[in-house]
């Protein structure tokens, strides 16, 4: 009955509809909801899908090849430059030291010296899906746990090019067929010698460098010069497969070939285009991929070596999280970053799908070694975001930076309390001119490294989670009149408005949003005071503009105040409209439409030409 | 050469043929600095220190800007009330305005026959500057009797280049110290025998 491949896409739609909102639900990542679908939907317990999950993992590790394709397209090749030596240092730390050490356990459990090196090898990966998934819905890519995390992870992208390559030597019997998953096809290089084998591969990285500059862009500018969308997202998808053939070709990782092509692009004009196209696909490939990792989970293998497999289970987990306990330790992280790495990257990943099952058609392994592998990799997946979040609810608070810091009574002793979170560039401005008239307000931040730093300055701050109502009320948002939200992300704004409406209706909410959509959804969650960014700022430049071109300041001054306050209730008057209205589909249009019924407004109004004060022109036309 | 300072207040000087007229005519006139509040304070933040500054370097002071209701612009009398600080301007050690002489140059759209006991508006032009004179009296200042330029909405083109050619000169008088009437002996600068000859 699991035949049809409408019937499986069925299966796997339904168990993700069914049950990432209920990790959502329970404030879990949605990572583990769709292992726990996976689960759900395998082989042993509803049986839904059966052997097949296999192949299902390696169409889904593409999506982990576009989310590399995407973080590519976010960095700079500068910034890239720059992390350099903490990609090696890091990368290279973490992943020497854990295969040492994974190396002689597996020796000390009586393995044959290859299988302890082959299984150390996989050991030593850690899943760049569920790490780079989870920082993204965190929000904590740009903190140093982020960073580091980020590096560790692209090494171990590369470095497992030389250990799929080194493999072979390993074994006593050549591979009749390579069938890994990222070289399904024939290696065209296995037969050159070394050295040719080398020069192709830097070959090939140059031809990725020089297309993106001289085949890539110019092929989407006339993709879009069509004005037709799909060949855009054609485009796109292209251009992810093209770089993951040529890379298979040479053998190297697609991940790792789609990362270089998307820092390549970084800078070109269609950066937004190519994110805002293929990030549906990464989502739902991803989703797809975490599916398959839960449903490969063998519990019959569980069931026949339970002690062996939580055994190795809980050594791997322990002995990857020392490492990257000293590792964070060696690059002088502060305690609760590490702490969050420690955990954040202590399961195997999915490379090790691919090279425990390289390794078995090279008789290196034996299938129950292998399947065994498998199952602790699956499991150290599904186990690492549940340990992740023990350690932010019981570890973190307890060591590393403290949510709460006790102070003075008289500080606290204010008459008016104002909880502001969020202490980025825009809360701090906020923070920053309320301490200049005297309003010393309660800060909440989920940055450690700010949070200590702003101890230091002498502000009252909580560090956490602010869509926690437990770290809320010990932030005293009970007696507080004001909550301001200077919040980047707008989900956790969305939340914590919604968090707050309901259990303390009579704190005022000041709320920044990024953009009308933001406001649209805040002004229909009866939020009154919003501060757009792209408001203020955007017209005291179109101000400057004028001035530069000779018209009066004052004049300009005025005219801005009335165009502020006009766009204000247009936004207003629009915010209901958008509510009943269907939902569009691409935001590109929905944008443009939004566009034009701003300017249907404005010119409806023309109140440019309506500022009649000290005219005397009209006067003076009066009287003639 | 003394030194002129012109403190110019229009809120809407774009859209007013008499002091664009006024204004092109001085403005780049040797010694002169001219001096724009609405263009340099459009949000109504005046910085002190630099007026004081701008106030210390020059020994002529004009006070230029429109008749509205009987009086300045709001960006005038914000100008007056930061600026003329006690203890600077006035008071008992307030003394850095001290024999400056102040020249207010206004335009007014009624005629002069309008402001008289006779005319609507009841009182003289004068007499509605009484506050601006007492202003310059108390921080020491000499306080010249006004260039006015009324019924500018009946201007004609020439009458109006006379009237710009009238402030260049009394603004050259004002430089070379010449004499040049003073309150008592005129109602308005522009009664002065020499510069009736222009018209």
């Amino acid at each position: 009955m699991t035949g049809s491949i409408l019937f499986q896409a069925i299966v796997f739609l339904a168990g993700a509809v069914f049950c990432v909102p209920i990790a959502k639900r329970f404030g879990l990542s949605s990572v583990l909801g769709y292992l726990l679908a996976g689960i759900l939907i395998g082989p042993f317990l509803l049986g839904f899908v059966g052997e097949e999950g296999g192949d299902i993992l390696h169409f889904a590790e593409f999506g982990v090849v576009m989310m590399l394709f995407l973080i590519g397209l976010e960095i700079d090749p500068k910034d890239f430059w720059k992390m350099r030596k903490t990609i090696v240092g890091m990368g290279g730390a973490q992943v020497a030291v854990t295969m040492l050490l994974s190396h002689g356990l597996f020796l000390i459990m009586g393995f044959d010296w290859k299988v302890a090196l082959t299984v150390s090898m996989a050991v030593s990966l850690s899943s760049t899906a569920i790490t780079l998934q989870t920082l993204k819905e965190k929000g904590l890519f740009n903190t140093t746990y982020g960073a580091s995390s980020f590096s560790i992870l692209l090494f171990q992208d590369i470095i497992v090019i030389f250990m799929l390559g080194a493999l072979p030597l390993l074994s006593t019997v050549a591979p009749s067929h390579s069938t890994d998953s990222h070289g399904d096809g024939v290696n065209l290089l296995d037969n050159l010698p070394l050295w040719l084998q080398t020069l192709a591969i830097l070959l090939s990285v140059v031809a990725i460098i020089s297309a993106g500059r001289y085949l890539i862009v110019p092929m989407l500018r006339l993709a879009a010069r069509t004005r037709v969308r799909e060949l855009l997202t054609a485009s796109a998808l292209l251009i992810v497969l093209g770089i993951s053939f040529l890379m298979e070709l040479v053998g190297l990782s697609p991940a790792l070939g789609a990362f270089l092509g998307g820092v390549v692009l970084a800078n070109s004009e269609f950066k937004h285009e190519l994110e805002s196209t293929l990030e549906p696909f990464k989502d739902l490939l991803l989703g797809l991929f975490f599916m398959a990792v839960g449903a490969s989970i063998n519990f019959m293998v569980i069931r026949e070596n339970p002690g062996m497999i939580s055994g190795i289970l809980v050594a791997v987990i322990v002995l990857k999280a020392v490492v990257l306990f000293m590792v964070g330790a060696i690059f002088k992280m502060k305690l609760d970053q590490r702490l969050l790495l420690t955990v954040g990257l202590a399961q195997i990943g999915e490379f090790a799908f691919v090279l425990l099952s390289f390794a078995f058609q090279l008789n290196i392994l034996d299938k129950v070694l292998m399947d065994m592998m498998l199952v602790v990799t699956a499991l150290t997946m599904t186990l690492t975001p549940i340990l992740a979040i023990l350690n932010e609810r019981l570890i973190l608070p307890r060591y590393g930076t403290k949510e709460s810091e006790k102070r003075p009574v008289d500080h606290i002793a204010k008459k008016h309390k104002v909880i502001l979170v969020g202490f980025g560039h825009f809360g701090s401005t906020v923070g920053r001119f309320l301490r200049s008239y005297g309003v010393e307000a309660t800060i909440l931040d989920h940055d450690s490294g700010r949070v200590d730093f702003l101890r230091k300055m002498g502000f009252e701050v909580y560090y956490g989670d602010a869509t926690r109502m437990d770290l809320l009320e010990s932030a005293g948002i009970a007696d507080a009149d004001i909550l301001i939200s200077a919040v980047d992300y707008p989900d956790t704004t969305f939340k914590l408005v919604e968090l707050v409406k309901k259990k303390y209706p009579n704190v005022k909410l000041m709320v920044r949003a990024r953009n009308r959509y933001d406001a649209y959804e805040l002004i229909n969650m009866g939020v009154e005071n919003i501060y757009r960014e792209s408001l203020d700022t955007s017209v005291k430049l179109a101000c400057d503009v004028l001035s530069r071109m000779g018209f009066r300041k004052y004049t300009l001054h005025r005219q801005a105040q009335k165009f502020i306050k006009s766009d204000e209730e247009g936004l207003r008057r629009l915010a209901k409209q958008s509510r009943h209205e269907e939902e569009y589909i691409f935001k590109a249009r929905e944008e443009i439409a939004m566009q034009e019924k701003l300017l249907e407004e404005d010119l409806r109004r023309g109140f440019f030409t309506d500022d009649h004060h000290w005219d005397s022109e009209q006067m003076r036309l009066a009287q003639q | 050469m003394k030194e002129v300072l012109i403190i110019f207040a229009h809120p809407k000087f774009e859209q007013s043929r008499t002091n664009k007229t006024l204004v092109q005519n001085v403005k780049s006139k040797q010694a002169v600095t001219f001096h724009d509040l609405y263009e340099r304070y459009p949000d109504f933040d005046i910085d002190v220190d630099y007026e004081k500054q701008l106030l210390e370097e020059h020994e002529v002071i004009i006070w230029h800007h429109p008749f509205y209701w009987y009086s300045c612009p709001p960006l005038m009398k914000q100008w007056i009330d930061l600026v003329l600080e006690y203890g600077w301007a006035y008071g008992p050690e307030g003394n850095a305005l001290a024999g400056k002489k102040v020249l207010q140059v206004i335009t007014t759209g009624g005629s002069e026959k309008v402001y008289c006991a006779e005319g609507r508006n009841m009182y003289s032009v004068n007499q509605f500057l009484r506050p601006f004179e007492q202003t310059a009296r108390l921080c020491g200042m000499k306080y010249l009797s006004p260039f006015a330029v009324m019924g500018t909405h009946r201007l004609s083109e020439k009458e109006l280049e006379n009237y710009a050619t009238q402030y260049r000169q009394i603004l050259t008088c004002l430089q070379n110290d010449q004499p040049i009437q003073s309150l008592k002996d005129c109602v308005f600068q522009n009664d002065l025998p020499e510069l009736k000859n222009l018209n």
